[in-house]
């Protein structure tokens, strides 16, 4: 039976309608709404709208909707959309000083102007499975009713969201309190070079941080998570402390040219985090401090951390340490980072490849034949010619 | 090189709301045709919104009016034709252009169709082949993505079409010059399996460091007794660049030397467009004593007959049992339309086969 890859238009429309039924699942559970998905799988909208760079909750959800919860495709949804929006204007710097934190963590200091805000992290829950959000779940808001309250201690005080001190509205930044002191590097922006755009420009080697950021925020949470966990574990050791991680909502503005001054546009929620890294020096450098950046949509903890762990690897060139692991290694961690880029290549395979395939076949059962008559005829003469027997020993033909 | 003189006189086209077509891109006297289907376009985009319904060219499909012309933003499509133009200018050299996210997956020819969306116009008749064939699944895809969204003529026939987008084969039926094919490219780097690094390989580029490429070459004589490199096969354009045909047989690449058709090849993944203006030298790399070689079949196509034609193996059992067919869907119809049977036309449990290779 002729079985190839052909008969398109009516296979491929079939395959739409299996697909979209699969999507709905069984008809007697009730549908989805996009409006659950964006208020009760929060963290899979914001790792699409990270990686899908579009700050869009209700597009993140309805790419999760349709590409029935697989992220890496929600992410290329909402990519293949962004395509087709204009580009209306540039916003001013975020200034994520002025965050209204929900979240901020620091593990250098034990105790930060502002306080440590756990929010709502899953850092200290024991994972187990809560059989209460099976079925109907539990009675009522999770936050009816008082919060715990501390028992007195000489502790330092961790505070929480309960409490409204003025300082949590937007406490200071913990690795400017280091940079005052001199004690890790300054990163200044260079005069008159506009901030690059990777989406507008073709990426460049070797390629500078803003460029890199953009990349990495943009990248696959798994493979930085992979990239900065091989950093701890010798493959280019960074020394790193969480310096801060931060989590809330803070302004966007833009300042049109025509008025001259900013219009905020609207809030977005990002996490940073700041990575401190001991450095020892180098010919040029005295020793000090040198910092990874992670900056993502929403709340993205884990990349966000990676995400600066990888940073601050990629610094090595810049820094004159050794290029000797993979997370330092610019065009391996830059061009392999983009998961649109990466799950499109690697599955591209199971397009058709017949004619080069074809291609190898003729050559593989020519040079069989090849072989076999060279054997046919070592044989009848009874010695092997030295000179073919050497000019297969490289092969595996034998 | 009429056709790089006639884009650069042509610079205010760069400027205009709409490409012209692809047809007026390669015309000998383009300003006539230009303003003709600047007019055309112009006519459309402006009418596109208040009537959807609304068509210029005869017998063209309805465009999906909710995109913008062939789905890319006009800056997009300008950004597009100026890495075009400056890879005509200098055949072979992979120019790196901000390539977009289209709808499609990356490695399903997303470089060919973002050139194809910025040459087609509303005059262009087009054709898309996968394996050789207008019926495999991506090509049907990818055709329906411009019907939709520029509403352009399409067409089997490679007579035809003014714009021909292939993924792995050239046509055996000649092109002219009225004619521009795109390719869509995986690796654009030839020299990637030697080196994997860009910033390396741009530098050899420059320096035309290509002695690694003829060492590989030996090496596979040296090993196997012939260069073992069956689709890909490097070329050297205009005594210059080394450059990767992207990944059709070899058995294709002497259709590109002296083509009169102008050649684009567009890598969306690794954002690199590059081409082959017509009528340009493409030397594919070899030796003296090992000269460049193609694929023969001892067989012929079963279906037509033809004995000088790229073929597919077709397995008809779990027994060994194969046939051969040509790859290109077209020529394998034509010939038969023209009265050529092949040894296996008459066999009735492959009809289904010569039909649907028929229908086309």
């Amino acid at each position: 039976m002729y079985v190839a890859v052909k008969g398109g238009e009516r296979a491929i429309d079939n395959a739409h309608r299996l697909l979209d039924a699969e999507r709905r699942g069984a008809p007697d559970v009730p549908e989805i709404g996009v409006e659950q998905i964006a208020e009760q799988l929060s963290l899979a909208v914001d790792r699409v709208m990270t990686e899908g760079s579009l700050y869009d909750r209700d597009l993140a959800a309805l790419a999760v909707k349709q590409a029935r919860g697989d992220l890496v495709e929600a992410v290329f949804l909402l990519r293949a959309f962004r395509t087709t929006l204009p580009r209306l204007a540039v916003s001013t710097p975020i200034d994520t000083a002025s965050m209204r934190v929900r979240r901020r963590v620091s593990a250098t200091f034990k105790d930060i102007p502002g306080g440590q805000v756990l929010g709502p992290t899953f850092d200290y829950t024991h994972r187990l499975l809560d059989f209460t959000l099976t079925g109907a779940g539990r009675d009522g808001h999770p936050l009816d009713g008082p919060p715990a309250t501390a028992p007195a201690t000489n502790a330092p005080h961790v505070r929480d969201e309960n409490d409204d001190a003025d300082e949590a509205a937007a406490p200071p930044r913990v690795m400017d309190i280091l940079a005052r002191q001199g004690l890790v590097f300054e990163e200044r922006p260079e005069d008159g070079r506009a901030v690059g755009d990777l989406t507008r420009d073709p990426l460049g080697f070797p390629a500078a941080r803003d460029v890199r950021l953009q990349n990495l925020a943009r990248g696959d949470e798994g493979f930085l998570l992979a990239l900065g966990y091989s950093t701890q574990r010798g493959f280019g050791d960074n020394h790193p402390f969480a310096g801060e991680i931060r989590m809330g909502e803070l302004a966007v503005a833009i300042a049109p040219e025509e008025l001259g001054f900013e219009v905020e546009i609207g809030d977005v929620t990002v996490t940073e985090c700041e990575m401190v890294n001991a450095f020892k020096g180098s010919k040029t450098e005295p020793p000090r401090f040198t910092r990874g950046y992670g900056l993502t949509f929403g709340f993205c903890e884990r990349k966000a951390m990676a995400m600066a762990l990888v940073d601050r690897a990629l610094m090595a060139r810049e820094l004159g340490e050794e290029l000797d692991a993979p997370s330092r290694d610019e065009e391996f961690v830059l061009y392999h980072s983009d998961n649109v880029e990466a799950s499109g290549f690697v599955q591209h395979l199971k397009l058709p490849h017949y004619v080069d395939f074809q291609a190898d076949l003729v050559m593989v059962r020519a040079m069989r034949a090849e072989i076999a008559r060279r054997e046919a005829a070592g044989k009848d003469s009874g010695t092997a010619d030295a000179a073919d027997a050497d000019t297969f020993n490289d092969g595996d033909a034998r | 090189m009429s056709l790089l003189d006639d884009a650069l006189l042509d610079d205010a086209l760069l400027d205009d709301a709409m490409m012209p077509g692809a047809a007026a891109f390669l015309a000998e006297k383009p300003a006539a045709t230009v303003d003709r289907a600047a007019t055309d376009a112009g006519a459309r985009i402006s009418t596109a919104s208040q009537n959807a319904a609304q068509t210029t060219a005869q017998a063209a499909p309805e465009r999906d009016a909710q995109y913008n012309y062939a789905y890319l933003d006009e800056q997009t499509k300008r950004m597009i034709r100026r890495a075009v133009l400056k890879a005509v200018a200098v055949p072979g050299y992979q120019v790196p252009f901000a390539g977009r996210e289209m709808p499609m997956p990356y490695g399903w020819g997303t470089g060919g169709i973002q050139l194809s969306a910025s040459i087609l116009g509303p005059d262009d008749v087009f054709k898309v082949i996968d394996q050789g064939a207008d019926d495999t699944t991506n090509a049907v895809s990818i055709r329906k993505f411009f019907v939709r969204t520029t509403g352009v003529r399409t067409t089997e026939s490679t007579a035809e079409a003014s714009v021909i987008q292939t993924r792995h084969r050239i046509p055996e039926t000649p092109l002219t010059e009225d004619q521009i094919m795109v390719y869509q490219v995986p690796i654009p780097e030839p020299l990637r399996w030697m080196e994997p690094r860009e910033s390396e390989t741009r530098t050899m580029h420059a320096l035309e460091e290509y002695g690694v490429m003829h060492v590989r070459l030996y090496e596979d004589i040296a090993r196997h007794g012939r260069i073992a490199t069956n689709f890909m096969y490097p070329v050297l354009v205009n005594g210059r660049y080394v450059m990767s045909p992207s990944p059709i047989p070899k058995f294709d690449n002497p259709k590109l030397d002296r083509s009169p058709a102008l050649h684009l090849f567009g890598a969306g993944r690794e954002k690199r467009i590059y081409a082959v203006p017509p009528y340009t030298e493409v030397r594919s790399l070899d030796f003296e004593d090992h000269p460049f070689e193609v694929e023969k079949w001892d067989e012929c196509c079963g279906l037509c007959g033809a004995t000088d034609s790229y073929l597919d193996e077709v397995i008809l059992d779990d027994a060994g049992g194969r046939m051969f067919v040509c790859s290109d869907t077209d020529h394998c119809a034509a010939r038969r339309a023209a009265g050529h049977v092949g040894p296996m036309a008459a066999r009735r449990d492959l009809k289904e086969l010569a039909d649907r290779t028929a229908a086309e």
